[in-house]
């Protein structure tokens, strides 16, 4: 059960992250403006990659089977 | 920078790995696992070669983001590695795949010409890959001794640095990998030496990375607002509209593709893994690891640009020539030596992944295909697996040598890494369908890689091969003969693609089609039904995989054995048989007997590990004298066996279930006799007890009937002994009424508050009379007469009085005394009540507060009473959540204790909220 509800917090997460660095999110951050120093695009996809490491991290250290 | 130190340094680099690689080696036992989950982890960075070390920032520099997508596509699957890698990691342990080819050829019937087809490709599309590891050594070599690229391809084989790295990796790839013949042992050494290098070449990434970022520009926010003021770095701060997009779209998936499929990389995550939970550190390790080599890959391309604006200098090297440019040459050694890393790890995985395969699908089917090669080599066939590794990854090493000497000039090396991952995503369908569709077919996959593969041959190798001649200019402007519909840059009128898009979205397609449609119109043979039905659902079968059945048919055990002595040894192979056959209970003890089924599936299973599974089946079948058999009779056995072992747990639940019920039911049995039994005795009892008094009362009442005439005293007396009687009679039938209550629980009590002293005078006070009578003394002796106790207050007397009457019953007329003493510890007050008398033996001490105890004990004394009182005594402390006990000697008198809590409504009050 709980191998299971694992399994689809993964696959969700998976689905999201492709889903928020793609096209249309994508387009709506391309911009030539700087936020906190950092170009908004990159800021953005760094962002989004980095939560998804730490909730990776979180999700990974949960339930060891 | 002098040659020489920058060639001692790489040395000594590559000794270093070396050194790591024989210590990891040698402690492969000692290894703690949380140490081989990080090194499973690293070794994962083998993704990131040469191309990414110094062509990231190249891309970088030309399209800005796009350079990103290719480490976006591997973590955005990451997640998904729970799901889809452990599962292929599932199936190649219990099927001993140590390649992808292996794999694929596996799951579609464990077919040669798939495994070689697989081969092929993988060939054709990883050697370029190769050679422009080679190629990223020698340019960044030329680079850091002689300031610049000369693009004088010298004659002098000796002067190139290239075959002196070939020879080295050869030298590391044979040492470590090729040491034995099973291929699906572990090579620790090897990964703890690629670890190592993910580290180092991350580490000099960073450095560099902080270098320019904070030593010459003042940080990230000084970077960027310089790219802000200048139209060309500006412009590569977002990404052009839609082609944009659409690059960034098909690099993601198709990156993502080629992280599961390129061979380097299925060896490090499903050959090398030594254990499935390791996954579970990668998933997080992994991407982090790109995170942070990718971080300073923009402010690096854009630092480059603003550095040698208009110089001319390659944004390739930009890694190497700024620090060249600021003199730093230390710096400059540590990115070379980052290089070297990037590129070394590439080339030994990838070729010794290549040579197994190449090994495994197509010298040994070849060797063991042919009687005439199989006699000439029979004597030393586990000789043949070793050496045909050994040459694959010598031919390997030099055709990727050739290849970049040879067509460098036709090949632009730098698009090879994509063209490289388009050409192993062609695996994708067949491979990620295997796993999924127990339907899809060895035709089906077999026409969806080739048909993949010509089109990636005819959109993306043919357009770089021949775009140098004017026909070939012709023909990729034109398209073949003028028909521009089959344009290799825009087939069937799809323009506006980049080429690699382009070759990724036909190539699928046509793949992903065919894979489907053909699948569902051809037939599995009885193998590939089997072998699919495992492979979906490895994880149902691969408890219960070793005794499955795979083939059927007849080989003597001393042919078996002899086939499998050619790889192991005689001793050995006798060994392991005998183990297997203990660990099964299978008779093996009669040589002229058939063996049984599943010693051949161990036989052939181990010789997979070997020479791979294709090999293995020719090998196995070779021997066998094989029957015909139906698909229904594979697909029913292996159900079977599946249901046999859910019924088998089901029934091992159930029966523990039933006996628990049993178990329980017969307790309540022995509880419901027990209660049966007090219940019998009690009736009896009490009859008894009725009895008494009712005898005594009709005696005297019959007395008085049949002599009218008596005298008046003796009347008086006898009428008095009726009414005593009968007091007792109903004194004992409320008893028994009381003591019914307090048994069923009906009995509630009604809290009030009282003082200890209060409760002791009104008792003595009721006993008055009689104590007067035995003229007795009484002793209190209360230490806090005026503690509140919160009681029911009328049957707490009962207790005082039941054990007073008592006490008076068994105490001697004048020199009688009885004393009552209370305390109070901790909120639980105690009182004693102590006399003089006979005293209880010890033996009734424990059994006196039963109900009709005298009863039951008639060699007792027999007191006046109905044997009641301390029974009820008992029932009411125990309500008041208090307890009573006696201590006494014979003949100096009897002391009974009771206790219970002074405030017994919050105690009440906690036990009913749950607390």
């Amino acid at each position: 059960m709980k191998e299971r509800n694992s399994k689809q917090k993964l696959i969700a997460l998976a689905i999201a992250a492709a889903v928020l660095l793609n096209i249309p999110i994508l387009e709506t951050v391309n911009k030539p403006v700087l936020l906190f120093g950092f170009p908004l695009l990159y800021f953005y996809v760094f962002l989004v990659w980095l939560a998804l490491i730490v909730i990776l991290f979180r999700l990974s250290r949960r339930n060891p089977s | 920078m002098s040659p020489w130190i920058v060639v001692i340094s790489a040395f000594a680099y590559l000794a270093i790995l070396f050194w790591i690689a024989f210590r990891a080696q040698k402690n492969t036992e000692q290894a703690k696992s949380n140490t081989k989950a990080w090194i499973y982890s690293l070794s994962l960075g083998v993704y990131c070669t040469a191309w990414t070390y110094y062509g990231s920032v190249g891309k970088a520099s030309r399209d800005g983001i796009d350079f990103l997508a290719v480490y976006i596509g591997p973590t955005l699957l990451a997640p998904l590695w729970w799901v889809v890698l452990r599962k292929i990691i599932r199936i190649s342990t219990v099927q001993r795949i140590t390649t992808l080819a292996d794999f694929i050829s596996s799951r579609y019937g464990k077919n040669i010409s798939l495994g070689s087809i697989v081969t092929v490709v993988c060939f054709v599309g990883i050697i370029p890959y190769i050679a422009l590891q080679l190629k990223a050594i020698s340019e960044s070599f030329e680079i850091i001794t002689q300031g610049q690229l000369t693009n004088s391809s010298s004659n002098n084989i000796l002067k190139d640095t290239s075959i002196y790295v070939v020879a080295s990796m050869a030298l590391f790839t044979l040492l470590f990998s090729a040491r034995k013949i099973q291929t699906t042992e572990r090579n620790e050494g090897i990964m703890a030496a690629i670890a190592f290098e993910s580290i180092v070449k991350l580490v000099a990434f960073l450095i560099i990375g902080v270098f320019l970022t904070y030593g010459i520009f003042h940080g990230f926010g000084d970077i960027f607002s310089q790219a802000m003021q200048n139209d060309t770095t500006k412009k590569l701060l977002t990404m052009p509209n839609s082609t944009g997009y659409r690059e960034w779209f098909w690099i993601t998936l198709l990156s993502a593709m080629a992280f599961m499929l390129l061979p380097r990389q299925f060896h490090v995550s499903v050959v090398e893994n030594t254990n499935e939970n390791h996954i579970r550190k990668a998933m997080w390790v992994f991407p982090s690891y790109l995170f942070l080599i990718n971080l300073f890959v923009i402010p690096v391309a854009i630092g480059g640009l603003i550095l040698f604006q208009g110089s001319g200098v390659n944004a390739d090297y930009y890694l190497l020539n700024i620090p060249l440019h600021f003199d730093n040459h230390l710096l400059a050694l540590i990115i070379f030596i980052g290089g070297i890393s990037a590129a070394t790890s590439m080339i030994i995985v990838e070729t010794m992944a290549l040579s197994t395969m190449f090994a495994n699908n197509l010298l040994i089917p070849l060797i063991v295909g042919s009687e005439k090669l199989k006699a000439t080599f029979s004597k030393n066939l586990s000789g043949i697996s070793l050496w045909s590794r050994r040459l694959s990854i010598i031919l390997i090493l030099l055709l990727a040598y050739f290849y970049y000497h040879q067509l460098n000039q036709y090949y632009s090396l730098v698009s090879i890494g994509l063209i490289s991952f388009v050409s192993v995503a062609q695996f994708a369908p067949a491979m990620l369908g295997g796993i999924f569709w127990k339907k899809g077919t060895k035709a089906g996959a077999i026409t969806a890689i080739l048909i993949g593969f010509a089109i990636w041959t005819y959109t993306l190798v043919i357009p770089s091969l021949i775009g140098n001649s004017a026909a070939g200019q012709s023909f990729l402007e034109n398209g073949p003969f003028g028909i521009s519909l089959l344009k290799p840059s825009a087939l069937f009128g799809l323009e506006g693609f980049s080429p690699i898009s382009h070759a990724m979205f036909w190539s699928m397609f046509f793949n992903i089609v065919c894979y489907i449609t053909v699948s569902l119109n051809t037939a599995q043979s009885v193998l590939e039904k089997n072998q699919s039905e495992i492979f979906v659902d490895i994880f149902k079968y691969s408890a219960i995989y070793e005794s499955t059945v795979a083939l059927k048919g007849k080989a003597s055990l001393p042919d078996l054995e002899a086939m499998l002595a050619q790889f192991f040894g005689t001793e050995r192979t006798k060994q392991v048989i005998r183990l297997f056959a203990k660990k099964y209970e299978i008779d093996i003890s009669d040589p002229s007997h058939p063996a049984d089924y599943r010693i051949i599936a161990y036989a052939e299973r181990l010789l997979s590990g070997i020479i791979g599974s294709a090999s293995a089946r020719i090998m196995v079948s070779s021997i066998l004298d094989e029957e015909e058999i139906k698909i229904d009779e594979v697909v029913n056995i292996l159900k079977e066996s599946q249901q046999i072992l859910s019924s088998n747990r089901e029934l091992t639940r159930k029966s523990a279930e039933l006996s628990n019920a049993l178990n329980e039911l017969a307790e309540a049995n022995n509880k419901l006799k027990e209660n049966d039994q007090l219940k019998d005795d009690f009736l009896s009892t009490v009859t008894h007890e009725l009895r008494t008094p009712i005898t005594s009362i009709r005696a005297f009442s019959e007395i008085l009937y049949d002599n009218q005439d008596l005298e008046e005293v003796d009347r008086q007396h006898y009428l008095g002994i009726v009414i005593k009687e009968t007091e007792r009679l109903s004194r004992l039938i409320s008893q028994v009424l009381d003591l019914e209550r307090y048994e069923s629980g009906r009995q509630k009590l009604t809290l009030v508050k009282v003082a200890c002293s209060e409760l002791i005078h009104d008792s003595l006070e009721a006993m008055d009379q009689l104590i007067k009578e035995k003229n007795i003394a009484v002793e209190l002796e209360l230490e806090n007469p005026n503690q509140i106790l919160i009681c029911d207050r009328d049957k707490l007397m009962q207790v005082f009085l039941n054990l007073l009457s008592n006490a008076l019953k068994f105490i001697e007329d004048n020199t009688g005394r009885i004393i009552i003493r209370s305390k109070v510890v901790e909120e639980i007050i105690y009182f004693e009540v102590e006399d003089n008398g006979k005293g209880i033996p010890a033996e009734y001490q424990q059994i006196i507060f039963e109900k009709f105890f005298q009863a039951k004990n008639q060699l007792m004394r027999k007191p006046k009473g109905s044997g009641l009182g301390l029974a009820i005594c008992s029932k009411i402390l125990d309500l008041h959540k208090g307890r009573i006990s006696v201590s006494s000697e014979e003949n100096s008198g009897a002391k009974f204790s009771f206790s219970l809590p002074a405030k017994l409504d919050q105690e009440l009050k906690e036990e009913n909220t749950g607390i």
